[in-house]
């Protein structure tokens, strides 16, 4: 930045203070604030797949993947997910030109869609528990119990405040604060996509394989 | 039928107390029983004050629910010096106990204590003193050198404090109720694992330290925004001062390396909580996974401690040499290579574990580059007091000493960088003397001097100079004696958390070290006369320019204290040093044309919220469910109501800057008049 320069009594003094100084717009530095929250959850997340990366052959005489994994209930939970997410998309662009019915409209999708994943993940584990494929068995299904399941208490309070910010918006609006406040749930949102992701080509699809 | 009362009555008491029992209360040891009595009584005496003075509301509304991030800074301090009184009464009682228990003398502790004690001395002196000490300091200092009116989130700043605050409160409770880890400050699997720590000791740690690392993350990021985007007009990165740039790189490893603690620790209470597998030896476990794990925090964490006050060293360097700082370029590379290669030395700390020697080369090389940026800060330093007008004020005293202090840990830490070598001194005295020698040279002398150097800033008039030298010399002498027995004792073969000895001719040494922890006694008791004097005599010591020391960067250019909103107008940078260049170039401070400022508004959200985690913590540790459903209920339920409060920002009216900065105006007539 070059240096503006001032004179004063004929010698050139630089300007050293802001003279006519505005308010600081509130919220700026909220997206990279958060965004830094969102890495810093990535780093549990890599800790968590690197962990099943270690982990994850050591059955302990106990069932493996192919046993546990039925790939075609995945498939449906991955598109819930992934549906939630263009849902997700497609709230934003409501918000965007400002309205608010079709905004919270798009924003219950995807809550629901959130909701039906939720489900689904339950019933695998209540399943697999039911088999005796329980987190205690082996080292293999303690993390993935642990990943897997730390996904969906992601999702989960990305549901909780889903509605939060539902209510927020019918009671305020969408004023400045709220915007962002979605802006910031929009990118956890597919944040949480993508790890899944992750975990449905490291922990289904390989595991089956292996 | 009384005997089916009973035992509904036990299981009634099971559900409302957890395992909480009578027994739980360690009434039949003598030491904790003194301890406790001389806490209450001290506590007691502190509340009723208070109360008599009618200080509550006071700090509720001026302290405890505040955003600023100096009275946070503050706090953090102040916390952080409490709690190096408890981690010193540990270290104390370890160097009694060895110097004692020779020649078939049990000494005075008993195992299970004895553990307990070098547990939390670890875990006390690393994550609740140099922990908030250094977040103090940077809290404090960072947004006044880069011309800010406070962080980028200030509620979040006060919630992390209140967060560390918690962890705090939950270590000191288990002296009391129940008992800390006997696991070493890592609490390493199996041992940690429920089948071997069945009791509350883990838990204590495990939950300490999670509420503590959320306000650690928290923090970080926050100022890692603060950093980036409150920066005064013309600060470029490079025209940051040196402990801004220290500042950034510290929490961006805070922010890259404590999620995985969390995440290390979360496994870790899985095991204990749920009965998973992660760190068990049967059923595919994994114990040397934790330690790997725990190290990769581990490693950048000494950094995360270490880095600021390198920023500390270099402000004093070159502010009390009346230069510019030598390498101020190269600094900051070397700041930079040793964040990132602070992730690629951590299986340096078990080199035994017998991952090979490729991998063992690997992480030994990497190891040993760090010293080269490293020994590029000591040159640099030199050069820049290198035909310096050095005043030998006391923070350029404390500089000096870890100049030297730090060269000595630093060489000792190349010599255990070799595999071949450490596979000898691995878990010795000699590398407790090593890790002492970095922290106490590097991470307390740094302190200090910071302490020194901006106390006038904080409140307005200088520390004293001659309970300072005490303080001084007591801390470094007796941190040779009492380290260097160590690097000999280490180097004979002694390990450490040893609780009894039988080779006779070792006890000198220990009788060394034990006096040496008298001189630190010394300094330490020093330090708080020091304070207690520098208050009585706040007068004589009075700094009414704002710029005691001839600084040179931004926060000398407000008044010391600063006012709540740190400056009037937003100052405009065109240099590094940048208080020094205006002061070079004729700034003339302006007297008229303020504004209203705009500020962040007090909550008390983060006080209840680390009230409640705490809670939850003390009620997961003794198994007491419903208070710890309860209390996360609450937590989501109160940070779910904050987010409905809108109006969270307020405008000092201009009349209150007119007032405040004709004050200060008035102050700087007299001081020139005189």
């Amino acid at each position: 930045m070059s240096a503006p320069i001032q004179t004063i009594n004929g010698t050139e003094v630089p300007v050293f203070y802001v003279v006519d100084e505005h308010d600081h717009p509130a919220g700026s530095s909220t997206m990279l604030g958060f965004w830094l929250y969102l890495m810093s959850d990535c780093l549990i997340f890599a800790m968590l797949f690197a962990t099943f990366g270690v982990l994850g052959g050591s059955y302990a005489a106990g069932p493996g993947p192919k046993d546990l994994f039925d790939l075609k209930l995945v498939a449906l939970n991955t598109a819930m997910l992934l549906f939630s997410s263009i849902t997700y998309g497609f709230a934003m662009l409501e918000m965007m030109k400002g309205r608010v019915k079709s905004t919270q409209m798009w924003l219950g999708i995807t809550g629901l869609f959130g909701l039906a994943f939720l489900c689904i993940e339950l019933y695998e584990f209540h399943h697999m528990i039911h088999e005796g494929a329980g987190p205690w068995r082996s080292a293999f299904l303690s993390s993935f119990f642990t990943l897997v399941g730390t996904h969906g208490l992601h999702v989960t309070f990305g549901i909780i405040w889903l509605v939060t910010l539902m209510v927020q918006v019918a009671r305020f609006g969408l004023i400045e604060a709220n915007q962002r406040r979605l802006m910031c749930l929009s990118m956890f949102w597919h944040f949480l996509d993508v790890v899944w992701i992750g975990v449905f080509t490291f922990v289904y699809l390989l595991g089956v394989l292996r | 039928m009384s005997d089916t009362a009973a035992l509904a009555n036990t299981g009634l008491a099971k559900f409302i107390f957890g395992r909480l029992t009578l027994e739980s209360f360690p009434y039949h040891e003598p030491i904790l029983v003194a301890t406790f009595a001389m806490v209450a009584l001290g506590g007691i005496v502190l509340l009723g004050a208070l109360t008599y003075f009618k200080l509550w509301g006071y700090l509720w509304k001026e302290w405890f629910t505040s955003v600023d991030h100096k009275k946070i800074g503050i706090m953090y301090m102040v916390l952080g010096i409490v709690m190096l009184l408890r981690g010193f009464a540990d270290a104390v009682m370890m160097r009694a106990q060895q110097a004692m228990a020779f020649n078939g003398s049990d000494g005075f502790l008993p195992a299970h204590h004895y553990d307990q004690v070098f547990t939390a001395h670890g875990v006390i002196m690393i994550f609740f003193v140099a922990m908030p000490l250094v977040t103090g300091l940077m809290n404090y200092i960072v947004p006044l050198q880069i011309g800010a009116r406070d962080v980028s989130f200030p509620f979040l700043n006060n919630f992390s404090f209140w967060m560390t605050t918690g962890g705090a409160i939950l270590v000191m409770m288990s002296l009391f109720v129940g008992e800390f880890a006997k696991t070493g400050w890592l609490a390493y699997p199996p041992l940690s694992n429920i089948g071997y720590s069945p009791d509350v000791g883990v838990d204590y740690y495990i939950w300490a330290l999670q509420v503590a690392g959320v306000g650690t993350t928290l923090s970080g990021i926050n100022l890692i925004a603060t950093i980036v985007k409150m920066r005064a007009p013309g600060m470029t990165m490079m025209k940051m001062p040196i402990f801004t740039w220290t500042s950034l790189c510290t929490n961006v490893l805070i922010v890259a390396s404590f999620p995985i603690l969390t995440a290390v620790l979360a496994l870790l209470s899985l095991d204990r909580y749920v009965g998973t597998n992660f760190f068990t030896n049967d059923l595919g476990g994994n114990p040397m996974m934790y330690v790997n794990l725990i190290w990769i925090w581990g490693h950048p964490e000494v950094y995360i401690l270490i880095l600021p006050l390198f920023g500390v060293f270099s402000e004093v360097t070159s502010t009390f040499s009346g230069k510019k700082l030598f390498g101020y370029t190269s600094m900051v590379y070397a700041t930079l290579v040793i964040t990132i290669l602070s992730y690629l030395v951590w299986l340096h700390h078990f080199f035994t574990m017998g991952s090979g020697a490729s991998v063992n080369s690997f992480f030994g090389i990497t190891t040993m580059i760090i010293s080269i940026p490293t020994g590029a800060k000591i040159f640099n330093w030199l050069f820049t007091m290198y035909r310096g007008r050095i005043r030998f004020e006391l923070p350029m005293m404390w500089t000096i000493a870890f100049m030297l202090t730090f060269v000595i840990g630093g060489m000792t830490g190349v010599l255990l960088a070799v595999p071949p070598a450490d596979f000898v001194l691995h878990n010795s005295l000699f590398l407790i003397a090593h890790f002492h020698n970095v922290i106490i040279g590097g991470v307390v002398f740094g302190i200090f001097a910071a302490i020194n150097f901006w106390f006038p800033k904080a409140f307005g008039f200088k520390l004293d100079q001659f309970w300072g030298k005490v303080s001084f010399w007591g801390w470094v002498l007796g941190f040779y004696f009492a380290f260097m027995p160590l690097y000999v004792l280490g180097l004979m073969g002694v390990t450490r958390r040893l609780r009894t000895f039988d080779d006779p001719s070792l006890q000198i040494w220990f009788i060394i070290a034990a006096f040496g922890a008298v001189l630190i006694a010394i300094g330490i008791g020093a330090f708080l006369v020091q304070i207690a004097v520098s208050i009585w005599n706040r007068e004589k010591l009075r700094d009414t320019t704002g710029d005691p020391w001839n600084g040179r960067t931004l926060e000398w250019a407000t008044s010391s204290p600063p006012p709540d909103y740190n400056f009037a107008f937003t100052p405009v940078i065109h240099d590094n040093d940048s208080w020094w260049d205006m002061k070079r170039r004729g700034y003339v401070r302006p007297l008229e044309g303020f504004k209203p400022i705009h500020m962040p508004k007090n909550t008390g959200t983060g006080v209840i919220l680390s009230v409640l985690a705490t809670t939850m913590g003390f009620a997961l540790i003794w198994y007491i469910w419903w208070l710890a459903a309860l209390s996360f209920v609450a937590i989501v339920a109160v940070a779910i109501f904050h987010t409905f409060n809108y109006n969270r920002d307020f405008h000092i009216p201009v009349e209150d800057v007119i007032r405040t900065e004709g004050e200060r105006t008035k102050l700087l007539a007299v001081q020139a008049a005189s």
